[in-house]
């Protein structure tokens, strides 16, 4: 068991490569459960690389993954989700050939405590209305957007790694995306958020890392964000 | 084959053909749709998730009907038995394959696995020759499906029958599985976006693997069917292959529903010729393919160009 003050999450050394191309260079960071904690950086400062690495998607990774005490860096990716860790990424991952019901219903439920749809439906109430659409990727953005966080929220997965959920919506979208985050988080689970867009990420996060060239360079807490504003403007080019 | 049943018949004409040569090459027509609609069926099931070009698809039918020949020889099991037995030995046989040697080429070009299932077809095909010669062996009908009906204007063999409907059947039941049911959804997801569905917690290697070895069960059970029709013979798949992979081109690669579509369209067009302009009757398949691959190339079911 852990106690209160192991991380749900560890990671430590973690290396990765695509290819030839060395992508991370010993990133070391953690996540406590309950928190929300976003990873901020530039594009290509290796953020999508980090989720992507813990979820066990890249070519190559050394160094150390440790999900509730168990090392997951040498574990296939299908047996990281099935120790309750779900990934939604960055292109959202809708699939075209499944209708919007069978997309929903795809994730297998991996651990008891998921939510049941009607509570995904109350969430995204959108989902319900385009439940008999034939083709997932019918949807609109923001609706696939729900559709792709809306089936991990099923399986039972303690640990939600969201790689940029915020990316090309509108406004109100986006709205309803940090109102969900933080409903999520007040009922217990976990996330690790990739965002270019601290001001939203500001509405959700309880711990910020910064991460440039592969590797974490700064953290801070939401409450020394004002404090560090400068910095932030400065490592994000913003 | 109806010449005999056909003087019991009333025979009329149609454009100046006789009723019975237009039925019965009609029902030859559904007969060979039968064979290609199950085995583009297979290679359609296969290319899907692998995105291997099956060339031992023909070897593979070919050995479906000699391990039912065997087990009926050597064993005494009968047709029934080796409908069922002789798809799941040549199935595992399949699941050997992909475990030893396919599953490495899934990130390399199409043409490595075509060369590598086009070695391994040949081998198969001259062990088979080796062992039984190339004359072909006999294979009996069963019992329960001697003898035939008598439909007012043809006649119809019972087991010819049986391989039609046995056909539509397993085709139906393949693509309602797929396209209806949540095994189905995982495997469409699958062929779309391995990386991303494994990393749901499902196993997509041991999908393959099994896909791989259903769509082989699938070539194998179709052999066991043409056992008592065609001669049980080491080039038997060989001959057939050639057609089904057109068949496949014409409804577009990897789309299901268009295998079985046109794998019986093409086989009544094939009998039809045969009655219309029999000159034709081996080439019009691949005449149309060269048609579609002008007009569609994708196919006519495909969905990616």
């Amino acid at each position: 068991m852990l106690d209160a003050r192991t991380p749900l999450l560890t990671i430590d050394d973690l290396q990765a490569w695509y290819g030839e191309s060395h992508i991370l260079h010993g990133v070391k960071f953690d996540v406590h459960e309950g928190e929300v904690v976003t990873l901020l950086g530039r594009n290509g400062a290796g953020k999508t690389t980090t989720l992507k690495s813990i979820m066990g998607i890249v070519g190559h990774r050394t160094g150390s993954v440790r999900f509730e005490g168990r090392e997951m860096i040498d574990s296939a990716s299908e047996h990281i989700a099935r120790a309750g860790i779900a990934f939604c990424p960055e292109e959202r991952g809708v699939f075209a050939s499944l209708s919007v019901e069978e997309n929903l219903l795809l994730p297998p439920v991996v651990k008891p405590g998921g939510l049941s749809l009607d509570q995904v439906f109350e969430l995204f109430p959108n989902l319900k209305e385009r439940l008999g659409s034939s083709q997932g990727t019918k949807l609109s953005g923001g609706e696939q957007q729900m559709l792709a966080i809306g089936r991990i929220l099923r399986t039972g997965a303690r640990l939600l790694l969201l790689d940029e959920p915020t990316e090309g919506l509108a406004p109100v979208i986006i709205q309803q995306i940090g109102k969900t985050i933080r409903s999520l988080k007040e009922q217990g689970f976990t996330i690790l958020l990739v965002e270019q867009n601290f001001r939203f990420a500001s509405t959700v996060a309880d711990r910020y890392y910064v991460m440039e060239h592969g590797r974490i360079i700064d953290q801070f807490a939401n409450a020394e964000l004002d404090a560090n504003v400068e910095k932030l403007h400065d490592y994000l080019g913003v | 084959m109806c010449d005999v049943a056909g003087n019991r018949n009333r025979v009329f004409e149609i454009f100046g053909i006789p009723s019975t040569a237009l039925f019965g090459q009609l029902l030859i027509g559904l007969i060979n749709g039968s064979f290609y609609a199950l085995l583009s069926l297979g290679l359609a099931v296969i290319f899907g998730m692998l995105n291997i070009i099956n060339f031992s698809h023909g070897a593979q039918y070919m050995l479906g009907a000699f391990v039912a020949y065997l087990l009926l020889q050597y064993s005494g099991l009968g047709y029934w038995p080796a409908l069922i037995v002789a798809p799941l030995i040549v199935g595992i046989t399949g699941v050997i394959v992909e475990r030893l040697f396919l599953q490495w080429l899934y990130k390399l070009d199409h043409l490595y696995g075509l060369l590598l299932t086009f070695g391994l077809a040949l081998i198969i095909e001259g062990v088979a020759r080796n062992q039984f010669g190339s004359a072909g062996l006999p294979y009996t009908l069963p019992d329960s499906l001697r003898g035939g009906q008598n439909l007012g204007f043809m006649f119809l063999p019972n087991y010819r029958a049986w391989v039609i409907v046995a056909s539509l059947t397993i085709c139906i039941g393949t693509w309602f599985v797929i396209e209806r049911t949540r095994l189905g959804a995982n495997l469409r997801a699958a062929t779309e976006n391995p990386t991303l569905v494994r990393a749901f917690g499902i196993n997509v290697p041991r999908m393959i693997t099994l896909t791989y070895g259903f769509g082989v069960a699938l070539a194998a059970f179709a052999g066991v069917m043409a056992a008592p029709i065609y001669n049980v013979s080491p080039q038997m798949g060989s001959e057939l292959i050639i057609v089904v992979f057109a068949v496949v081109v014409i409804g577009g690669m990897g789309s299901i529903l268009g295998a079985i579509v046109t794998g019986f369209g093409l086989g009544v067009i094939e009998g039809l010729t045969k009655v219309f302009f029999p000159e034709a009757s081996n080439t019009v398949i691949f005449v149309i393919m060269a048609i579609v691959l002008l007009v569609r190339p994708a196919g006519l079911f495909g969905r990616r160009a």
